[in-house]
């Protein structure tokens, strides 16, 4: 028996077939689309099949009921070429392509690994009381700091130090709000600039802010200095002010949406994101990205919450199927606004077909624990952003490095074939595994998923892929005219 | 070409095992997201 080599959908009238192992996408007819099913039992039944045992299989089963339901609509010249088209794919390598990869990439244990990036937690403080903020207020289950200078300076040695060959290196000053660290960051970009040319190094700085602070100064240096800056911003004002406050209660809406419409021109749209959660206040979260574009935002993220269960914002089992089609709502939004000539970009639908990542890269894993590490003010070093605190996943510091090497072999282990439920997942390829601290959040084991968290994801890939076959579809309009 | 089938321009991942794997590329958090994984919409640094 066999598993599932392909996935294949309907979206917004199209017919999806994607060919897993390959990445090879198919924009089929409905006789095709039907075909495959009888194809899809003949390949996991038997590996393998030629055109004439595919021909032989439809016919037998439209000797019962539902099969000659099915398949009557179609003529027998329709369903000749639908099963000589596939198995031509087939002999192209572009469908039910096994998957090769587990046994012959990688040693995953074995496997070198280089620090690519730093999260730079520049400060363990925040002047907004996000309800939903992981790092709870910025303190992230410890004290209130700041990074000293001296504190980052020496991360900054550390990353060029253990970044082996690799040229690009990131560093992304997190917090809570960096901007209370200011003068901080830019000590620290200079000093980056200052360590490049002699190390063969460039650095590639990101800031996320919630806007509050942001000076004009401020951005003149961030739009010289930062290849992304992320802007946190939850849509529309009464979603944002309900989990986005002040300390005293006060919205944040007001203040931040002309600041950031002027970083967003000033930056001629581009490398920033606005950024936004959705939580169970705004399950129709569509509305959300749409006021965002109709601020005129082109950069825009909104991602789902990650909470607690017994949070009453957490996201339910019982919402999923809305949420699913809320995704679907606002792949018809991005596709209506781009032919109308005000297209903006959604983070989670961007999907790079083309270009995307090798194999190795979608193998393994988000990198958390090997090439990306989070700094603590004071200079530990844990895994990811999402694990400081906890003391368990303590790796070392910047100052002596990482002493508790198992916990990064775990991580180096952590990948989709480590992972029994992503094993069969057509989504594999594109979230290689996804986030392993919400999987050691919600199950204990950062080897586990977030099921929920998957639901989406696979929604969310499905409609990138659609938009993608629409856009190729107005594009050979264009063509046509 | 195909009459019942269109497929679109993909990179071909069985391809990509010989060409890929030299590590310049983006780690996959450090993008706007923070909070989930995803690798398919990065663009590979030998295609920039």
């Amino acid at each position: 028996m066999y598993g599932d080599m392909i996935h294949k959908y309907k979206n917004n009238g199209y017919n999806i077939v994607l060919d897993i192992c390959s990445g090879a996408v198919h924009v089929v007819d409905d006789c095709v689309y039907d075909v495959l099913d009888v194809a899809d039992d003949l390949m996991k039944q038997f590996g393998q099949f030629s055109v004439m045992d595919l021909m032989g299989a439809i016919s037998l089963a439209c000797q019962t009921e539902e099969g000659s339901k099915k398949y009557s609509v179609y003529s027998t010249q329709e369903i000749s070429e639908s099963c000589e088209e596939i198995a031509q794919l087939i002999s192209e390598g572009m469908l039910y392509t096994p998957d090769t990869y587990e046994d012959s990439l990688v040693d995953y244990k074995k496997r070198q690994t280089v620090v690519k990036a730093l999260c730079l937690h520049i400060s363990h403080d925040c002047n907004l009381a996000c309800r939903y903020c992981f790092a709870e207020e910025g303190e992230y289950h410890g004290r209130r700091a700041l990074m000293t200078p001296e504190v980052g300076r020496r991360a900054l040695d550390f990353l060029v130090e253990n970044s082996g060959s690799r040229r690009n290196l990131e560093v992304d000053f997190f917090g809570g709000e960096p901007l209370m660290n200011w003068d901080t960051v830019v000590d620290l970009v200079n000093y980056g600039r200052s360590l490049e040319e002699s190390n063969n190094k460039h650095f590639r700085f990101t800031l996320t802010t919630n806007g509050t602070l942001l000076r004009d100064d401020m951005l003149e240096f961030i739009n010289e200095e930062m290849d992304n800056v992320v802007l946190s911003i939850d849509g529309r004002k009464e979603i944002n002010d309900l989990m986005r406050p002040h300390r005293g209660g006060q919205g944040s809406y007001d203040e931040i949406v002309p600041k950031f419409i002027k970083v967003a021109e000033s930056r001629d749209q581009d490398k920033y994101y606005v950024r936004g959660t959705f939580t169970r206040n705004n399950l129709d979260f569509s509305e959300d990205v749409k006021h965002l574009a109709d601020l005129g935002f082109k950069q825009i993220s909104v991602e789902p919450v990650v909470a607690a269960p017994e949070d009453d914002y957490a996201l339910r089992e019982e919402d999923v199927d809305g949420l699913l089609d809320e995704y679907d709502k606002l792949a018809r939004l991005y596709l209506d606004y781009r032919r109308q000539g005000k297209p903006f970009n959604f983070f989670h639908f961007m999907i790079d077909l083309e270009g995307g990542p090798c194999v190795y890269k979608r193998l393994s894993g988000c990198g958390s624990g090997t090439e990306y590490l989070a700094v603590t003010p004071w200079g530990d070093l844990y895994p990811c952003h999402q694990f400081v605190g906890n003391e368990d996943f303590l790796l070392g510091n910047v100052f002596e490095g990482i002493k508790n090497t198992d916990i990064v072999d775990e991580f180096k282990c952590c990948n989709v074939y480590a992972k029994p439920e992503c094993r069969d997942c057509f989504a594999r390829f594109y979230c290689s595994g996804g986030c392993a601290a919400n999987a050691y959040n919600f199950h204990g084991s950062i080897t586990d998923v977030y099921e929920l968290g998957c639901k989406l994801q696979r929604k969310r890939i499905e409609c990138a892929i659609m938009i993608k076959a629409a856009l190729a579809d107005d594009e050979e309009g264009d063509m046509k005219k | 070409m195909k009459k019942h089938i269109k497929t679109l321009n993909t990179r071909d991942l069985k391809k990509s095992k010989t060409t890929g794997g030299c590590g310049e590329c983006q780690t996959s958090c450090q993008s706007a997201c923070k909070t989930s994984c995803t690798v398919g919409n990065q663009t590979c640094e030998q295609f920039k």
